[in-house]
């Protein structure tokens, strides 16, 4: 009977294995396993054998069922397996069609990224954030700043002067972010480290002017603020927008507010201040100079800070003898022109799409 | 300021090319903005010739045909048409294969049928002078680059470069408004001395052939000090007016004046040279030989040299003769004694005008020249005798005049030089680097100051010429960094003592708005701050509205530029008209910036910061899948929604006009019990002066926002419970705000109520007339333990109940 028993398992394992469907595997579990099946019939008969015979025939024949029914099940699962697997496969979409439903993508101004930016490098340097005033009076944007009472940039052609009370006003629409250096330095006592970023004011208007556009202002005053100390913090700030390998250079220059005066020039990027390109052409972006023009600076002037009143809110005050420092003034469209290869100021103020998705 | 190189070397020759001053100029702070090339790019095919015979041209009376020894064994053919070139002239040829000043390259041409080889030049093709006189003949010419006179009339065939200035060197300077003393070439001369190290000639003027003491043939008055410190004036007699000679006029072309007469051209030159401007009378047309400079009454009117009439005013400044004006000091001459070719007196004015009276006369008079330009900036009165040194010199010399015994100098008295104590170790604290006290006197010394060394550093005295620019020790630290400090100086940073960077709670809110807004999809845009008073009408505003009390310019660039914006929305909707002209309908678009109105409390304008939004056309591009929503008040307030709560804001709204909204559909924004801005659709007639279609928008104050975001927030507790949901639908009368109906529920609920919030909207037959059903969704919590149905069941009464007092009926 043992012998008997084995042969239905071989059987049964060949026929199972090479089962290709559940219905196949279901069919083959009613022969081999049914009630009616051989293997059943003889577990039922074990009980009719002679002793000696009984557990041997009674083992094999259950192990042989057990074996069964596991190798049925375990084919089962492979086959329901094969079976999603290709009902998966047969699922198919135009991977290649846009994602649905679209989202679609803000940007911010460049004007407003590269101001956030450049605030982000001075936060970073140890400066303070301010603001203030657009509409400011002629104290502070110009008498406050060292400038004569004849001094040009006053003159109704260089400045836009707010409608006021018959008789005149002396408020004007800024000319530059540098009346804050008064304020700031009125509001807090030394050492002070800010930069002030906004919205100034001229009355020029073509492609390399427009009446409106954006500054940040930079000042630090402390006990021993030098020129060299300009220089180093302008080196970071220009590596960090153009560049590590950039360098900085300082020119003479003239502004009333501060003295000595320079403009900061930014080693080129595009040549990498060499002036002209791999291909021996002239630069266009410095026109061969390899240095960019970035800026004007230099340590504030000390007729400033005798613009500057101590009270409870700045003790114990700015005095020139002890206190010294340097500021700077630099457009935040010119960075993103030369940034950014923008050829046309108009370009900021026109707010065309095309335009914005850009940056 | 254009000066001609080879001007700027006869005072201060380094070894150096033109790159080299460049560089040298501009790090020490003359900046050169470019260089030209005056005259000829290449000297190439440019000779001397001389005209053997010019024979009548066979088909042309006014050209003839000139055979030309241009050193070559054979002559050249040449057609000319100038009426003075004749037979025996040495001249200045162009040779087939020149390029001309103006880029054009010379090839044998057939002029009326007979062929050129070459063209014999006038001054005005190399650039060198107006050209007036026809051809140039350089027989006793002064063949020379400088003012010296020089021998032998050249041989043909001689390169003309050799003879003639037919090629400079130019370089263009950024003279800053401080140094006036630099808007003259040997003020520059005197810059590239220090700046290189180079030799620096005698100042030119150094010797005066004039003399001083009274002048018999003329005098001169001025009753106003204060506007004209100084007035000089010379007499010159038996003056020859006559073109000037090659080098002058080379100088001057390629300096950008033109040339005019030998008198003129003088004092062009000597202004030039000296940066003082001069003006030459006739003297036998000042009537009564005697000028009176005086204040012009208020509308007084003035013929001047351009035959215009022009109105001064008080505050101007006149020169009389006995008849009356006869120019506007330091801006221009009058006719009446102009300097003309029979001329044979001349007065030579040279006077110091008060700079800023001079600015606000040329602006006002629109006359600007390069006179006024210097004469604004500040002139010293010293150097008018350094402009009448120069120029009388050159009126003996080139228009064989006599100068008249004495000169006119009225009111000025040379105040004493300043003395400026220079520290040593101050110079170091300001630049952080050490310049040595030897290198800083040797500096100061080639810019023309006088140093003595002192115990702590230098005593120095301050030249005439920089008075006004340098009066502290500051202004000589400056002097001092720009020649040699600037170059080597360190980069360091600053100690920063107490110093941390960040940003304000208000700059932090601002940027988060933005960035929430950029996040949903919409692109910033940047408008001007200008608009105009039109802005207010399309906007419908009535004439009480606050919006109304604008900040007005004085002086715009345009009425379109003349109020500062009251509102953002102008801005908004200009951007939107332009992108949907170009781009498109669909318009989702926000502005973060400054709003201004008039104030009537502080001394300044009320400005605060806006965020503001506007939507227009579809939300989104159109999908394979699902369509796009439309701009309206609902998508804008979901807008509002994402930026207040990005905030946590504690906000509602409340239906209120504004005059250039949809009455139905505009809200007031309310936080805090104030009003932080509007949301609504835009008024069709508002959107339709656009050229928009539905149009949505809102406008937030971000610094109310920003007061009233909280910097800090708290930690709220929550269970490890889950949510018990239930839906409740609910019909009342349409009056009944769906926000009335929350706030209700949220009142009834009690503390386990977690949310509650509208998801369906329903009107039609099934609720019946006049009423609407609103599905809300609510979900309650406790912090300790898992809510039951058998929890809620009460809380559920109430609310029904609450909600039956304004007219709710539970639905089936
Ligand atoms: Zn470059």
């Amino acid at each position: 009977m043992i012998e008997r028993i084995e042969q239905l398992r071989t059987q049964a394992e060949g026929e199972i294995s090479r089962a290709d469907s559940s219905e196949a595997l279901e069919e083959l579990r009613v022969r081999h396993l049914g009630r009616r099946a051989e293997l059943p019939q003889m577990l039922r008969e074990v009980a009719g054998l002679a002793v000696k015979e009984r557990a041997a025939v009674g083992q094999a024949a259950n192990a042989a069922r057990q074996a069964l029914e596991t190798m049925i099940q375990a084919r089962v699962a492979q086959l329901a397996g094969e079976e999603l697997e290709a009902s998966l496969r047969a699922d198919r979409v135009d991977v290649t069609l846009p994602g649905a439903p679209p989202q679609t993508i803000g940007r911010l101004h460049v004007l407003t990224a590269t101001r956030r930016e450049l605030e982000d490098i001075f936060l970073g340097l140890g400066f303070t954030v301010m603001e203030g005033p657009e509409v400011e009076t002629v104290h502070y944007n110009f008498d406050a700043l060292n400038h004569s009472p004849t001094h040009p940039a006053r003159a109704r052609t260089d400045t836009f002067y707010v409608e006021g009370p018959p008789g005149g006003s002396d408020l004007v629409l800024r000319t530059h972010t540098s009346p804050m250096q008064v304020r700031a330095m009125e509001a807090h006592p030394p050492p002070l480290y800010v930069v002030i970023p906004g919205r100034v004011y001229r009355p020029d208007s073509d492609a390399t002017h427009t009446p409106q556009f954006h500054q940040i202002e930079g000042l630090a005053v402390d006990e021993d603020i030098t020129l060299a100390d300009l220089k180093g913090t302008l080196l970071e700030f220009a590596r960090a927008v153009f560049g590590d390998e950039r360098d900085v250079r300082l020119r003479p220059h003239f502004f009333p507010f501060t003295e000595p005066s320079v403009e900061v020039d930014v080693s080129c990027f595009h040549c990498d201040g060499k002036g002209f390109l791999r291909d021996g052409a002239r630069c266009y972006l410095c026109k061969g100079e390899g240095w960019l023009e970035v800026l004007g600076a230099g340590e504030v002037d000390p007729n400033v800070y005798s613009h500057v009143p101590t009270t409870e809110r700045n003790a114990p005050g700015y005095d020139p003898e002890k206190i010294q420092g340097f500021a700077w003034g630099l457009g935040v469209e010119r960075i993103a022109m030369l940034k950014h290869g923008i050829p046309d100021l108009r370009l900021y103020y026109e707010n065309d799409l095309r335009f914005l998705e850009q940056f | 300021m254009r000066v001609p190189l080879p001007w700027l070397r006869e005072y201060c020759d380094p070894d150096l090319d033109v790159g080299g001053i460049e560089e040298r100029l501009t790090m020490t702070g003359t900046k050169v903005e470019a260089i030209h090339r005056h005259g000829v790019a290449s000297t190439e095919h440019f000779v001397v010739g001389r005209v053997l015979e010019a024979g009548p041209h066979p088909d042309a009376d006014r050209l003839k045909v000139c055979m030309v020894d241009v050193g070559e064994d054979d002559p050249a053919t040449i057609v000319c048409g100038a009426p003075n070139v004749a037979g025996g002239q040495t001249v200045a040829v162009a040779r087939p294969g020149a390029v001309m000043p103006d880029g054009t390259k010379l090839k044998h041409a057939k002029l009326r049928g007979v062929v050129s080889e070459g063209m014999i030049l006038a001054e005005n093709e190399l650039e060198i002078g107006s050209g007036g006189e026809g051809i140039m003949v350089l027989d006793g010419l002064l063949p020379d680059s400088g003012p010296r006179r020089a021998g032998a009339v050249p041989r043909p065939g001689t390169s003309l470069a050799d003879v003639l200035p037919i090629a400079m060197d130019v370089v263009e300077l950024e003279i800053t408004p401080n140094r006036p003393d630099c808007l003259g070439v040997y003020g520059v001369a005197r810059e590239l001395h220090a700046a290189t190290g180079a030799d620096l000639a005698q100042a030119p003027w150094s010797e005066d052939v004039g003399s001083q003491g009274p002048v018999a043939e003329a005098s001169v008055t001025v009753e106003c000090p204060d506007l004209c410190p100084r007035f000089t004036a010379r007499v010159f007699e038996n003056v020859t007016i006559g073109p000037s000679p090659t080098w002058l006029k080379a100088r001057l072309s390629a300096a950008g004046m033109r040339t005019i007469n030998n008198v003129v051209d003088i004092t062009n030159y000597a202004m030039l040279l000296t940066g003082q401007p001069l003006h030459a009378f006739d003297l036998d047309r000042v009537a009564g030989a005697r000028l009176t400079v005086r204040r012009a009454k208020e509308g007084e009117q003035v013929q001047t040299l351009d035959g215009q009439a022009r109105t001064l005013d008080g505050e101007m400044v006149v020169i009389d003769d006995a008849e009356g004006p006869t120019s506007i000091a330091g801006l221009m001459g009058g006719a009446r004694s102009e300097v003309e070719p029979d001329t044979t007196r001349v007065l030579l004015e040279v006077a110091t005008w008060s700079g800023p009276n001079i600015h606000r006369s040329s602006w006002a008079l629109g006359l600007r020249s390069e006179a006024s330009g210097r004469f604004e900036k500040g002139l010293q009165p010293e150097q008018c005798m350094h402009a009448q040194a120069i120029a009388t010199r050159l009126m003996i010399e080139l228009c064989g005049a006599d100068v008249a015994p004495g000169t006119i100098d009225v009111g000025w008295e040379a105040p004493p030089a300043q003395a400026i104590r220079l520290r040593e170790g101050r110079v170091r604290a300001i630049l952080g680097v050490a310049v040595s006290v030897q290198r800083q006197a040797e500096i100061l010394r080639a810019l023309d100051f006088a140093t003595e060394p002192v115990k702590d550093g230098l005593e120095v005295s301050v030249p005439a010429l920089r008075r006004d620019d340098v009066t502290r020790e500051i202004d000589l630290i400056e002097e001092v960094a720009r020649i040699d400090g600037l170059e080597s100086l360190p980069a360091t940073l600053p100690a920063r003592r107490g110093a941390a960077g960040r940003l304000t709670h208000a700059q932090r809110v601002r940027r988060a708005a933005e960035d929430a807004m950029v996040g949903r999809g919409l692109h910033e845009i940047v408008g001007w701050s200008f608009t105009e008073p039109a802005l207010l009408d399309r906007l419908r505003l009535p004439a009480e509205d606050a919006m109304r009390r604008v900040v007005a310019l004085e002086n715009p660039l345009s009425e379109g530029q003349s109020i500062m914006r009251p509102t953002l929305l102008g801005s908004l909707l200009d951007a939107a008209r332009h992108n949907v002209s170009r781009n498109g309908p669909d318009i989702a678009i926000f502005e973060s910036g400054t709003v201004y109105r008039a104030s009537h409390e502080g001394p300044l304008a009320d400005e605060h910061h806006a965020l503001a939004v506007l939507l227009s056309g579809s939300l989104a591009p159109r999908s394979w899948r699902v369509r796009p929503g439309q701009a309206d008040f609902f998508a804008a307030k979901a807008l509002l929604d994402a930026l207040l709560d990005r905030f946590h804001l504690d906000w509602s709204v409340e239906p209120t006009s504004w005059p250039f909204l949809h009455p139905g559909r505009s809200a007031a924004v309310l936080s805090g019990g104030e009003t932080l801005g509007f949301l609504g659709e835009l008024h069709p007639l508002v959107a339709g002066a656009w050229d928009l279609e539905r149009t949505a928008a809102f406008a937030i104050d971000l610094g109310k926002v920003a007061a009233l975001a909280s910097p800090l927030l708290a930690f709220g507790a929550f269970g490890p419970f889950p949510a018990l949901r239930q839906d409740l639908a609910v019909t009342l009368p349409v009056s009944v705000a769906a926000g009335e109906v929350l706030e209700r529920v949220r009142a009834t609920a009690g503390e386990t109520l977690d949310d509650v919030s509208v998801f369906d909207v329903y009107t039609g037959a099934q609720v019946g007339e006049g009423r609407r059903s609103l599905a809300l969704a609510l979900s309650f919590r406790a912090l300790d333990r898992t809510l039951t149905d058998e929890d809620i069941a009460p809380v559920r009464e109430r609310i029904v109940a609450a909600l039956g007092e304004i007219g709710g009926e539970l639905r089936g």
